[in-house]
């Protein structure tokens, strides 16, 4: 077997974001941990043996713990990462962990992305807008399997918010719908079942809330745990965005 | 720590597929729906389900000559005959308009190529040349146990696609989700359920709903195992335990339980049974690819029992590869190639790369088999409705419809989600018609202050009593030895007995932190009582049942025995009564008699009344014990006979 080896022996220093907005006598701080690590040991793995042998009091998220919930987003020495995946080995004997940036705490390194996709999914809505009702006994429209496959590549996003926390505009303009919520519309427009045409995408697409409201950091496309290809969602976009404002000018 | 009341016609508890698309029929149909979830619905364990959903439509060249028929028979064959045969007919004739309905909803469902297409058949490479005609209609894929190809898939993403088209769907109809919310107790009046108790998991907050129709659509109960399950972090069978606790509602089936062959080890992270169906081998320790003198016909793809089964026994006959983390097996699926491995499996590249640090195009995967899904739960009627509790629904995993029996096939778990959740989300309509909630505002602060006085006990309690987590990892490791893939009278009597030491010592525990707000120790106290209570009647139901049938294998008493044991489970847990009632039920009716599954021993003891005198009286037993009312009355789905001339 060509496992993953550990360093054998390391003991591993977790310096932990806390803070319990429901608890008057918190205040925002830093706090130390240390573990023996074992094989295969990720921060799923680590955390929660911090909360059942150490502090239960700490808070964050997993569900799946198999990287496709997105549940688990979190910053490990400053880079938005998959808590689930990331495994100590591939970390240096101290791990920082804070929560994720843009979203809103709910303590210690749990946050609200929940409310933050609901709210970006009403903003752009992230539905196929259909005239046609279902019809139960009708045989289903024919689609072209490269068709459905490429938007199967854009429909992979989890949603676990690392590209917003990533995202330099997201940090600093509360509006910018950021590269996941980008990366919603494409899947959008490019799916033939979606009657949206490009004048309706024009709004949308084309404000300092959308894709012009990229400053081209490019953070989200390197981090992204799905690697979603986010460069040439961009560049869709921005042709999109081109050919609409075009076909308006004539 | 008590917050105001919230009424709502229709309240669903769970946010994954069944209690999501249950929701969409209620909001469309103009109710007011609100969805409370542990967590986003997004991130809902449906998002898993990688494989595929079954659906008969017959459009590739493998799949010729399917029908709902066929599904059928797979169904209750896969069964063990202890399916509600005609809840698996409602299903195979509905699951074909369920995943038409979700390309509707915008699920990339992987497509027809007509022409010339190469794919992996047992281990082959076949070329098959698919029909121009059927170009871009949704593509099958085979799974274990089926006759057919029969799954539709989106990729290696299906549930995650699904599930996201479905939340789509919600968002757009308007419907209100509480996220970070658990429902820990539901309000009730002993014959009709009036809605369930909230826990905020934000700020530890309770608060009482109101509602004329309740859904419990909370998923399976894998987590009494642990982390021997492929099941998400929050599948601790809550649902299931609210409704237990009613003392009313029985649970149907608890000692089903399917363990999946191929969890990846050491995590238990499920890697797709599409590994098999797209021809993936497994190895010994040895590299011996056993199942094929084992299973010559099926091979790798008999059902999940079966080859779960056979590779407990290779690693008890000292076959396994051993590990600390204990002894696994190997999939192979290198022969595949690159290619195959990172587009059509892809979420399995991504697990074993990120997980185990291994390529599956060069390297064996470790695995073993892992409890993966709970075929018993809630039990409901053929409208979902819970037995003995009017207005209270079930849905999906957490519900015992009864579509499984003893084993859930492959691929049909995500077909269920939808197919119930349209089935029960009519029902539900039907039910929140015409009543009034102004008279349960009592109720409802009764039920508020019962439960927020349990999390009071566990704050108030103190001294060095022992630690909720210790008390769940013994737990888990009662059910895996004494309650897993083998079982004997001898080990379940241990493990029934370990159980009840457990439940006392939880009355015993104390928390090690106090904090304010959802404070996560205390919010899992609050359900291990809830947990160790599902373990035992799962142990218990084990123990009494005195046959192997599915995934219940007993190897004292290896054979089926349908003379003796053709019926369903049911347990009740009256409330402050020291032990569970238990009694049993017939399936329901019987269309196709019981026989061999096709795979599997032959041998078993058969039925000593004729099928017509066991379906004389199916309606009245099963209406003593607690089955309400259906919209029709029982057997009118049934197609009698449909069948034979499919076998």
């Amino acid at each position: 077997m060509t496992a993953r080896t550990t360093q054998a022996g390391r003991r591993l220093r977790f310096e932990i974001f806390r803070y319990n907005p429901e608890d008057p006598e918190s205040a925002p701080h830093m706090q130390t941990f240390e573990l023996d690590e074992t094989p295969y040991m990720s921060i799923f793995i680590a955390l929660n043996e911090i909360r059942e042998k150490q502090d239960p009091s700490l808070q964050y998220d997993f569900a799946c713990r198999s990287a496709i919930c997105g549940s688990c987003g979190m910053m490990v020495n400053g880079r938005p990462s998959l808590g689930c995946r990331t495994l100590t080995s591939d970390l240096p004997d101290v791990i920082k962990l804070h929560p994720l940036p843009v979203f809103k705490l709910i303590g210690d390194l749990s946050v609200d992305t929940g409310t933050w996709f609901r709210e970006m999914v009403e903003k752009t809505e992230g539905w196929i807008h259909a005239q046609e009702a279902f019809d139960p006994d009708a045989q289903e429209a024919r689609m072209d399997d490269d068709t459905a496959a490429a938007i199967y590549e854009n429909d992979r996003c989890i949603e676990c918010g690392c590209c917003v926390a990533s995202c330099g505009a997201a940090n600093v303009n509360e509006e910018f719908l950021g590269p996941a919520g980008l990366n919603r519309i494409a899947r959008f427009a490019m799916d033939p079942r979606d009657e949206r045409d490009d004048a309706d995408w024009f709004e949308v697409v084309s404000s300092q809330d959308g894709v012009f409201g990229c400053i081209g950091l490019m953070a989200c496309h390197d981090i992204c745990p799905k690697e979603l290809p986010l460069l040439e969602v961009y560049g869709y976009l921005r042709r999109k965005a081109l050919s609409s404002a075009m076909s308006r000018r004539s | 720590m008590s917050g105001a009341l919230v009424s709502t016609d229709v309240l669903v508890i769970g946010g994954g597929l069944a209690g999501e698309r249950c929701a969409i029929e209620a909001a469309a149909a103009g109710h007011d729906v609100l969805i409370l979830s542990l967590v986003p619905p997004r991130r809902s364990h449906s998002c898993a389900a990688q494989g595929g959903m079954q659906a008969s439509l017959a459009n590739c060249v493998k799949a010729d000559g399917d029908n709902p028929t066929l599904h059928f028979l797979d169904t209750v064959r896969g069964s063990d005959w202890g399916a509600d045969q005609e809840v698996a007919r409602i299903f195979a004739e509905e699951a074909q308009i369920a995943v038409r309905e979700l390309a509707h909803f915008g699920v990339p469902w992987t497509r027809v190529r007509g022409g010339k297409n190469s794919y992996f058949i047992k281990g082959e490479r076949v070329e098959i040349e698919e029909s121009i005609e059927n170009d871009g209609l949704i593509m099958h894929r085979d799974f274990g146990g089926t006759a057919k190809w029969r799954a539709c898939y989106a990729a290696a993403g299906t549930g995650h696609a699904v599930l996201y088209a479905v939340d789509s769907e919600v968002i757009r109809l308007g419907v209100t989700v509480r996220d970070r919310t658990e429902a820990v107790e539901l309000i009730h009046d002993g014959s009709r359920c009036w809605g369930a108790v909230a826990r905020c998991l934000r700020t530890g907050e309770h608060y009482p709903i109101l509602a004329k129709a309740t859904v419990i659509a909370t998923g399976g109960y894998g987590r009494i195992y642990g982390q021997f399950t492929t099941n998400a972090t929050i599948n601790e069978g809550m649902g299931a335990a609210i409704a237990l606790n009613t003392g009313v509602v029985p649970l149907g089936n608890m000692e089903a339980v399917q363990f999946h062959p191929t969890g990846l080890i050491p995590s238990g992270i499920l890697l797709t049974e599409g590994c098999r169906g797209d021809g993936g081998y497994l190895l010994n320790r040895d590299l011996h690819r056993f199942m094929v003198e084992l299973e010559p016909h099926k091979q790798e793809l008999a059902s999940r029992d079966v080859v779960s089964r056979h590779m407990a026994q290779q690693m008890r006959d000292g076959k396994g590869v051993e590990t600390p983390y204990g002894p696994h097996l190997w999939l192979d699926i290198r022969h595949l190639g690159e290619e195959h491995v990172t587009t059509k499996l892809r979420e399995v590249f991504d697990i074993t790369r990120d997980f185990v640090g291994l390529h599956p195009a060069h390297d064996l995967i470790p695995v073993r088999p892992t409890q993966h899904y709970s075929m018993g739960g809630v039990r409901v009627n053929k409208d979902g409705e819970a037995y003995n509790l009017a207005g209270l629904f079930a849905a999906g995993e957490a519900a015992c419809w009864d579509m499984h029996g003893f084993n859930r096939l492959g691929g049909n778990s995500l077909a269920e989600t939808i197919v119930a959740g349209r089935i029960v989300g009519r029902s539900v309509v039907s039910h929140a018609e015409g009543f009034s909630l102004d008279a349960k505002t009592g109720l409802a602060f009764e039920a508020n202050r019962h439960a927020e006085s349990r999390a009071e006990e566990w704050l108030g309690r103190s001294g060095d009593g022992p630690n909720v987590f210790e008390l769940r990892d013994a737990m888990a490791t009662t059910m895996m030895d004494k309650v897993g893939i083998f079982r004997t009278g001898e080990e379940l009597r241990e493990g029934v007995d370990e159980l009840h030491t457990l439940l006392g010592e939880c009355d015993r525990a104390v928390l090690r932190s106090k904090v304010p707000g959802m404070n996560p120790e205390l919010t899992f106290a609050l359900r291990l009582k809830n947990m160790l209570r599902l373990a035992l009647v799962t142990a218990e139901g084990a123990l009494a049942r005195t046959e192997s049938r599915g995934a219940h294998y007993r190897t004292d008493y290896p054979l089926r025995n349908d003379a003796e044991w053709l019926n369903r489970t049911l347990v009740r847990w009256p409330v402050d009564a020291p032990e569970p009632n238990y009694s049993y039920e017939p399936v329901g009716l019987i269309d196709l008699p019981p026989g061999h599954r096709g795979y599997g021993s032959d041998e078993r003891i058969e039925l000593t009344v004729s099928v017509d005198d066991y379906n004389g009286d199916v309606d009245e037993k099963q209406r003593e014990h607690g089955k309400l009312d259906t919209v029709e009355p029982i057997g009118t789905r049934i197609q009698w006979g449909a069948w034979e001339q499919a076998v």
